[in-house]
C-alpha cells in the first residue's frame, strides 16, 4: 500500500534475489509467518466448513471479526481480544439459538451478523482518531505484524488444529452423515457446538491479516477447489492446505511489489485456482462422455 | 439535541428524504425478505450485499454514477447466481467462493479510487458500506422511493405463484408455474432491493433489513400472506424507529439505530413464542393453493 514510497521495490525475476529483498524486511518476514499459519487453520476449518455446507456461519462469524477490533479500539484494549471474544461470542450465539428450522436459522445467522456489524459501524463512529477509517480492520493489512502476534496466531492456531485432529473423525462421520451417525452414538450437535467454537477461533485469527471481509475467502475456497478436484477427505484436505498456503504467499509477493491491496491478490488468486479446477472437472466430464460412445447429440436426445 | 427539536423532525428536508426514501425502501426489503427467508435463500441476500459495495466502487472508480453500478452489479450478479444452482436456486459454497472474489475485487476498487481520486470523496468507501440515509439528496429519495414502490408492487404480484413454487416446487411446476423464471425474476428483485437498500444502511448492513422484520414474522405466524404483511410492516417501523432514534440522539448513526430495532424486534419474538419442539408443522402450508 505504502510501500511504493520506500524505494519503490522492483520484481526481478530471479526468485532467490527477490526473497532475499522482502525478507530483508523484518515485517515482511513476520507476514509471510503468520500469512503461513493463518492459511493452514483456515484451509483446514474451512475444508470442515464447505464439508458441512456452512458457509453462511462462516461468513458471519467473520464479519463479526469487525466489531470485535473497533469496540477494543473503542475500549483502548488490544485488538487481539475484540477479535476473539466477538468471534467466539458470535459462534456461541448461532450455536445456541439454532432451532433446527432452516430458513428460520438462516434468518438468525443474517440478523447476528447485520446487527453486529452495525455496532461495529457505531463503535467507529464514536471512536474519532481512527485516522484511516474502517478500511483496515475490514480489508486488512500485512505490515506491522509484530513476533509477539506471530506467535499469539502459531499457538491458536496449534490448539485449533489439535482439538480439530481429536474430533476430526466424529466430526467427519456426523458431518457426511447426521443421521448415521447420531445413531452410532455419535453426539452430533456438541460437535457442532465444538466445530462453531473453533471456526470462531480460526476466523479471529486470520482476519487480524487479511481483514475481516476476506477470511472468509481464505476458508472457503481453497477447500471448495480442493473438493471439486478429488473427493477422497484426507487428500482433499491436504489439497486445501497447500491451495490456501500457496495463495497467500503469491499474495503476499504481489501485494509487495505491486501498490493494491493484499485480499484483492489472494482473493483472485485463490478464485484463479478454483476456476480452473472447475474447467478441468467439466473437460474431464465431457472427455469421459465422449469416450462412453455416446456423442453429444445422442446425449441430448435421451436427455 | 433539543427536546423541541427532536418534536418536529420532519421539518427539515433532510430527514423528510430520509424518511420517504427509508419507508419505501424498508417496504420493498420486508417483502422480498420474507421470501428470501422462506426459500432459504438469505445467504444470497449477504452475496449480493458484498457484490452491491464492489459496483458501487467501480462505478466511483471509473468516475461513473454510483447507482449505475450498484444496480449493474447486483441485478448480473442475482441472476448470475441462478444460473449456478439447480432451477435458479444456487448452491451456497459456489455463492461463496464467487462472492469473497468479488468483495476482494471490491478491495482492489476502492484502493484505486482512493489513490486516484483522493480529494473529491474521501469517505465514499465508507458511507458506501455503512449508508448514509440522512445525506440522500431529494431527487434520489424520489427515485428510490419509486423504485422500492415498483419492487414492492412486484412482488406481490408475483406473491402466489412464487409462494406455491417455494413451499412445494415439484407440485408447482406439475400444475404448470413458471418455477424456473420465477426463481430468476425472484432474484433479480432481490438484486434490486439490495441495491436500493444500500443507498439506506449501507451494503455491509441490508442484510439486517432483509432477513430480522422477515425471520421475525415468519416466529409470529404460520399464515403466509399475514407473514408477508408483517415482514412489510415491521421493516417500515423499524426504520422508521431507527430514524427517529438518530435523530434525537445525533451520536448515534441512523444505520446503527435501524438494525439495533430491527434485532431488538427480532430477539422479542423469541420470548413471545417459543417454538413447540416435536411433530410441528415444519413450514406453513398455504390454504387454497
Amino acid at each position: 500500500m505504502m510501500l511504493a514510497e520506500t524505494g519503490a521495490p522492483a520484481w526481478s525475476w530471479n526468485l532467490l534475489t527477490d526473497f532475499q529483498d522482502m525478507w530483508s524486511y523484518p515485517f515482511m518476514v513476520n507476514a509471510f509467518r503468520a500469512g503461513a499459519v493463518v492459511a493452514v487453520v483456515s484451509a483446514v476449518v474451512g475444508w470442515f466448513v464447505v464439508l458441512r455446507r456452512q458457509t453462511f456461519a462462516a461468513h458471519t462469524v467473520s464479519a463479526v471479526a469487525f466489531p470485535g477490533a473497533a469496540g477494543a479500539l473503542l475500549l483502548g484494549v488490544s485488538a487481539v481480544y475484540g477479535y476473539f471474544t466477538l468471534c467466539v461470542a458470535a459462534a456461541l450465539v448461532i450455536a445456541a439459538l439454532r432451532s433446527g428450522r432452516e430458513h428460520e436459522e438462516s434468518a438468525l445467522t443474517g440478523t447476528v451478523q447485520a446487527f453486529l456489524l452495525a455496532s461495529g459501524f457505531l463503535f467507529t463512529a464514536l471512536y474519532r482518531g481512527l485516522l484511516e477509517g474502517p478500511q483496515t480492520i475490514l480489508f486488512g493489512t500485512f505490515l506491522g505484524i509484530t513476533s509477539a502476534q506471530v506467535t499469539v496466531l502459531m499457538v491458536v492456531g496449534a490448539v485449533v488444529l489439535a482439538v480439530l485432529a481429536l474430533i476430526g473423525r466424529p466430526l467427519l462421520f456426523a458431518s457426511v452423515d447426521p443421521q448415521v451417525a447420531g445413531g452410532r452414538g455419535v453426539p452430533v450437535r456438541a460437535l457442532s457446538v465444538v466445530f462453531l467454537v473453533l471456526l470462531g477461533a480460526a476466523t479471529a485469527e486470520a482476519s487480524q491479516i487479511t481483514g475481516t471481509l476476506l477470511v472468509f475467502a481464505l476458508m472457503v475456497i481453497p477447500a471448495a477447489t480442493a473438493q471439486v478436484l478429488t473427493a477422497r477427505p484426507a487428500l482433499s484436505l491436504a489439497l486445501a492446505v497447500l491451495l490456501a498456503f500457496a495463495a497467500t504467499w503469491l499474495g503476499l509477493t504481489a501485494a509487495y511489489y505491486w501498490p493494491y491491496p493484499l485480499g484483492f491478490f489472494v482473493t483472485t488468486i485463490a478464485f484463479a485456482g478454483y476456476l480452473l479446477a472447475l474447467g478441468r472437472r467439466s473437460l474431464r466430464e465431457g472427455l469421459a462422455r465422449i469416450r462412453a460412445g455416446a456423442t453429444p447429440v445422442a446425449k441430448e436426445v435421451t436427455a | 439535541m433539543t427536546v423541541l427539536l427532536a418534536a418536529s423532525p420532519l421539518s427539515h428536508p433532510f430527514f423528510l428524504h430520509a424518511f420517504l426514501a427509508g419507508t419505501a425502501i424498508a417496504a420493498a426489503c420486508g417483502l422480498v425478505g420474507y421470501f428470501l427467508v422462506l426459500r432459504a435463500q438469505v445467504f444470497t441476500g449477504d452475496a449480493l450485499s458484498h457484490v452491491a459495495f464492489t459496483g458501487a466502487m467501480a462505478a466511483l472508480a471509473f468516475g461513473a454514477d454510483l447507482r449505475l453500478g450498484l444496480f449493474a452489479a447486483t441485478i448480473a450478479m442475482a441472476l448470475l447466481f441462478g444460473t449456478l444452482g439447480r432451477k435458479a436456486r444456487p448452491d451456497d459454497v459456489v455463492i461463496g467462493s464467487v462472492f469473497s472474489w468479488i468483495l476482494g475485487l471490491g478491495a482492489f476498487f476502492i484502493t484505486l479510487y482512493t489513490t486516484s481520486r483522493s480529494t473529491t470523496n474521501g469517505t465514499a468507501g465508507v458511507s458506501v458500506l455503512f449508508g448514509s440515509i440522512f445525506g440522500i439528496s431529494s431527487s434520489s429519495a424520489v427515485v428510490a422511493a419509486l423504485v422500492a414502490a415498483e419492487v414492492g408492487l412486484l412482488v406481490l404480484l408475483i406473491a402466489r405463484p412464487l409462494l406455491f413454487a417455494t413451499l412445494d416446487e415439484a407440485v408447482a411446476a406439475a400444475r404448470g408455474v413458471p418455477v424456473r423464471l420465477l426463481g430468476y425474476g425472484f432474484l433479480a428483485l432481490a438484486g434490486i432491493s439490495a441495491a436500493e437498500a444500500t443507498q439506506a444502511v449501507g451494503s455491509l448492513l441490508l442484510l439486517g433489513l432483509l432477513a430480522a422484520p422477515a425471520g421475525a414474522a415468519i416466529r409470529l405466524t404460520d399464515r403466509p400472506y399475514r407473514a408477508l404483511a408483517l415482514s412489510a410492516g415491521l421493516a417500515v417501523l423499524e426504520m422508521w424507529a431507527g430514524l427517529f432514534t438518530s435523530y434525537a440522539v445525533p451520536k448515534v448513526p441512523p444505520s446503527f439505530a435501524i438494525m439495533a430495532a430491527a434485532t431488538a424486534v427480532y430477539t422479542a419474538t423469541f420470548l413471545i413464542r417459543r417454538p413447540v419442539p416435536g411433530p410441528r408443522t415444519r413450514t406453513a402450508v398455504p390454504t387454497g393453493t
